[in-house]
């Protein structure tokens, strides 16, 4: 399976996103520039954290204007798993590839921290590696992570089993502790928390590993399908 | 327009205007006699930025030749945008740190922010990957809303412009005392990782290659922001706001990494970052490195407002603007590889032979000077150095044990001071993760960063307790150095070299300067005997309000390298069972403890802790030797608080662990001394025999699953407490300060 990390200037983790996949996953990937024209030749498309454009306005609220967002709709209608983490979560939300919005952090500070979160879905191509309600631990590291949608957005979230994460503490005041959403096809999750974060014991924690490995493990099984 | 109403030389020499830029009569007298005629106002505000203290270093030049610089893995001395140290397999790290202390006692947020920008700029101008950054911060005792807004604002100025670049903020110290309260201390270190052969230097070199600028516009932010820094702070500071310069992290995230692309490209001949007084000390500094002159077309430099002099224009100190010379005919080039991040690069001079420094605009020539006079001819002063009253008085004290009541009691109270309490509400604000390599996060002795690709990490610290430098600056300075050396020990490295930032009061009193001098002797000798050179840094005087200076605070910077990941390590006790050790011998020294100044209403006094950097060093080779054999759980190193803290904080983790020590000797003295040299460890029970091999040291207790630690001297308990109401004390101390009413 080939990845692409989506590089915007201002993205800043994508170094940790791109060795994830390679050393870690042990999956194919790739760099790609914000200005391109083609996904075409990637089966999982990974939008990164930073500060894609310096987020001095709303956090991604220009990124989802750049080239590369076009593909990257195109690549989510087509059905490729398209994760976005942090400010790629943000970015997902602008592009109105998911619902809701970020509001600023309860706190009204950034905050980076490793934090513990339950997987509220695990039948999901995000997700299947993990035990239902399983515990996890993986870095936050945001300023804006204060998941907000109306009543009614909420209720479908809920009806369809799109929320895949929630914080079992939750740090920045998140309506019903939201920390990871999905699309309702399944295809699309944007999440605040790094699970690229947490692929080496070294560094803390390898709870974030599984996310990837979903995604690998549901693409290989649709592949084989094909085949 | 502007330009019209500039003076003219006639009334800039009548009306002595150069001494509102900082200048003295007999320097302005110096200048004329080097141009031979009166400067205009261009080359006066020149001569008055390079000639400050911020950029000359001309009253701490004598203070700094005593620093042993050199050293057999040194690569890169001071002189240059940062020093370099090799690491083995052709790499390299770089560090550097610099203050911005005055900026950010006006303006905290941007003062703090733009400190960050200009020390990652000093980094990847040598060519090298930021990999982390670090602070050391001081301000008042946190009980005045004044205060409050200066911390709040400056660990949110670091925070906005570290997260956005994306450079992980690894460690650093805070300590509060009120000697700070108007005229805070940041001081913002960067250590970058670089291969030998990518090191670049700011320098000017081969005749007719381009000048070029690139980076942000330039506007009028920051005019004289250098000359601000070497003045005291006074009720009237607040007007040199416009001196403050605003940052922008994402231009710098796009000059970063466009810069990093450049240094890949043999057209660069030399680069350096406009830091302080902006394009006057770039390209004057590059030149006169090289032995060249420069020559620059002043309406070429791309320009954020309209109608801006060219004196304006020269000491801007805007910010993420970079200096960069070319092989003629490369220009377009570096033009293409700089659009790629959206920026632009201007060609706006060339390198001349003939060591002028000529600036042209709207077609006139606006200076015309030597530029070895700007660089580096500035008048060196050696300045009256007088011991001040209080040092004998305080050498002749007695060392005395304060009487101590309710031994948990203080030992509570120890570690709700803000100087010892936890700093998670700073560190959460600063994403310390990005770029994951952070194997160590802040909060243990030294932070740690593996080097991707390698068993190798770096282990980094900054340190300095103010308190033993005001009471004996000699002793003090070593101190810094010991305590930096034995928290890098601890992580499980060896100390590799320093970085300095000398902060100190107005070098034109004697007793500032007797610190300054002593101090200095202090640290040579520490680096001197635990072989870690100076490998550059910065000096930062005038840090007085109204008169009264601060405590003399010359932060040291270290970096050390862990050879094996396996060898890291860090504070917290690991497993019940183990045994606990105490390095070194205690003695009853209370001067400038923070028992002391807890006892006495924030005053210190008496003698500092001795030190024997002979001896210390021989502790630090055990320990390091321990570490690497494999038999140390965990190490940390006793410091503000002494036996008391250091047990308790090793207790601080998520296992629910307890402890059980006995101790000999005056409990006050065994428990909240700060004697220098000293470790605790601890070690499995099958180690012991190889460990106390390798390393003198005490058996004093046993880790537990208690989840309390319990003391007794001489087998009788004299403290008992749960380690969650030790930990709640310490934990909540510094968000309970800043929820206080004032």
């Amino acid at each position: 399976m080939k990845f692409a990390v989506i590089v915007f200037p201002g993205s800043n983790c994508d170094v940790d996103m791109y060795h994830a996949i390679k050393d870690e996953l042990g999956e194919e990937v790739e760099y790609v520039w914000h200005d391109t024209d083609s996904l075409d030749g990637y089966d999982g498309i990974l939008l990164p954290g930073g500060f894609s454009y310096g987020d001095y306005l709303r956090t991604g609220a220009i990124a989802r204007f750049s080239k590369v967002m076009k593909e990257v709709i195109k690549a989510a209608e087509a059905g490729k798993p398209v994760l976005g983490v942090c400010n790629g979560f943000q970015i997902l939300l602008e592009a109105g590839l998911l619902p809701g919005a970020m509001k600023r952090n309860e706190s009204l500070s950034f905050i980076c921290k490793p934090v513990e979160l339950k997987v509220a879905n695990n039948e999901t191509m995000f997700s299947n590696a993990y035990e239902a309600d399983q515990t996890i631990t993986i870095p936050v590291a945001h300023g804006e992570g204060n998941y907000y949608c109306d009543e009614e957005t909420l209720a479908n979230l809920k009806a369809n089993n799109q929320i895949v994460f929630t914080y079992e503490k939750n740090p920045n005041g998140s309506l019903e502790d939201i920390a990871g959403i999905m699309n309702e096809r399944g295809n699309v999750l944007g999440m605040m928390p790094h699970p690229e974060r947490a692929v080496d014991v070294l560094l803390g924690s390898a709870d974030g590993l599984k996310i990837f490995q979903s995604i690998v493990k549901t693409w290989r099984e649709a592949h084989v399908v094909k085949a | 327009m502007l330009l019209k109403h500039e003076p003219n030389p006639q009334q800039i020499k009548t009306e002595k205007l150069y001494q509102q830029m900082g200048l003295s009569d007999e320097e302005f007298t110096m200048v004329e006699n080097i141009l031979g005629r009166t400067p205009n106002w261009t080359e006066t505000g020149l001569f008055s930025v390079m000639w400050s203290e911020h950029c000359s270093y001309k009253n701490s030049k004598p203070v700094l030749k005593k620093f042993p610089t050199s050293g057999e893995k040194v690569l890169q001395g001071p002189g240059e945008g940062a020093g370099i140290v090799d690491i083995g397999d052709g790499q390299a790290v770089v560090f550097k740190i610099e203050s911005h202390n005055h900026p950010s006692a006006i303006e905290p947020y941007q003062g703090a922010a733009t400190g960050v920008g200009g020390i990652i700029r000093d980094i990847f101008s040598m060519g090298a990957r930021p990999i982390a950054l670090l602070n050391s911060l001081r301000f008042g005792e946190l009980d005045s809303a004044r205060v409050k807004y200066l911390f709040k604002e400056v660990v949110a100025g670091i925070a906005g412009y570290g997260n956005c670049i994306g450079i992980p903020t690894v460690g650093g110290e805070v300590q509060f005392e009120s000697c700070y309260e108007g005229n805070p201390l940041v001081n913002a270190m960067c250590v970058g990782l670089i291969n030998h052969e990518d090191i670049k230097k700011g320098q000017a070199h081969g005749l007719g290659n381009t000048v070029m600028y690139v980076g942000a516009k330039t506007g009028r932010d920051g005019i004289h922001g250098a000359t601000f820094a070497s003045e005291e702070l006074t009720e009237q500071s607040d007007e040199n706001r416009p001196a403050v310069q605003v940052g922008d992290p994402f231009m710098e995230k796009l000059l970063l990494e466009a810069c990093l692309e450049l240094i890949q490209s043999d057209a660069l001949v030399g680069i350096q970052d406009m830091g302080a007084a902006g394009l006057a000390s770039s390209s004057s500094e590059m030149a006169s490195k090289a032995g060249m002159g420069i020559e620059m077309n002043l309406d070429l430099v791309p320009q954020r407002e309209t109608g801006m002099t060219a004196y304006e224009m020269m000491l801007s100190e805007s910010q993420e603007r970079m200096l960069i010379v070319v092989k003629k005919g490369r220009e377009q080039e570096i033009v293409d590889l700089f659009k790629k991040y959206d920026l632009e690069a201007v060609a706006i001079g060339k390198v001349t032979d003939d060591k002028q420094f000529r600036l042209f605009h709207q077609g006139e020539v606006v200076a015309d000077i030597p530029v070895d006079a700007l660089a580096e001819d500035a008048p060196v002063y050696h300045k009256p150095s007088k011991e001040p009253a209080y040092f004998a008085e305080y050498q002749a004290m007695k060392n005395e044990i304060p009487a101590v009541n309710d031994v948990k009691e203080t030992l509570v109270q120890l570690l709700s001071q803000p100087t010892i309490a936890s700093k998670e509400w700073i560190y959460e604000q600063y994403d310390h993760m990005v770029r994951t390599n952070t194997v160590v996060a802040p909060g243990s002795d030294a932070a740690v960063v593996r080097i991707r690709g390698t068993r190798k990490a770096l282990a980094m610290t900054t340190d300095c307790n103010s308190r033993f430098v005001y009471l004996d600056p000699e002793t003090g300075g070593k101190i810094a150095v010991a305590e930096a050396a034995r928290n890098i020990i601890c992580s499980g490295a060896e100390p590799l070299a320093i970085t300095d930032n000398l902060n100190f009061g107005n070098p034109e009193k004697p007793e500032v300067f007797w610190q300054i001098e002593k101090s200095a002797d202090g640290i040579s000798e520490a680096c001197r005997v635990l072989e870690t050179p100076v490998i550059g840094g910065n000096v930062s005087l005038y840090n007085e309000t109204s008169g009264t200076a601060i405590y003399p605070t010359p932060v040291i910077g270290m970096v050390g390298l862990v050879t094996d990941l396996d060898h890291i390590t860090t504070q917290e006790f690991k497993n019940s069972g183990d045994l606990i050790y105490l390095v070194g011998e205690t003695k009853p020294e209370f001067g400038g403890s923070e028992l002391q100044k807890l006892l006495n209403n924030g005053r210190v006094f008496g003698k500092a802790p001795e030190l024997d950097v002979n001896l210390e060093k021989e502790r630090q080779e055990q320990v390091l030797a321990a570490i690497r054999a494999g038999v140390v759980q965990s190490a940390h190193d006793l410091s503000e608080g002494g036996l008391g803290v250091a047990l308790a904080e090793s207790l601080f983790s998520s296992k629910q662990l307890g402890a059980k020590v006995d101790i000999s000797g005056n409990p006050v003295t065994a428990l909240f001394s700060e004697s220098q040299s000293r470790f605790l460890l601890s070690v499995k029970k099958e180690d012991q025999a190889k460990f106390e091999r390798l390393v003198e040291a005490q058996l004093i207790g046993e880790v537990n699953q208690t989840g309390s630690l319990q003391v007794a001297v001489k087998g009788e308990v004299t403290l008992e407490a749960s380690v969650e109401e030790l930990q709640a004390a310490w934990k909540g101390a510094i968000p309970c300060l800043l929820k206080s009413r004032d």
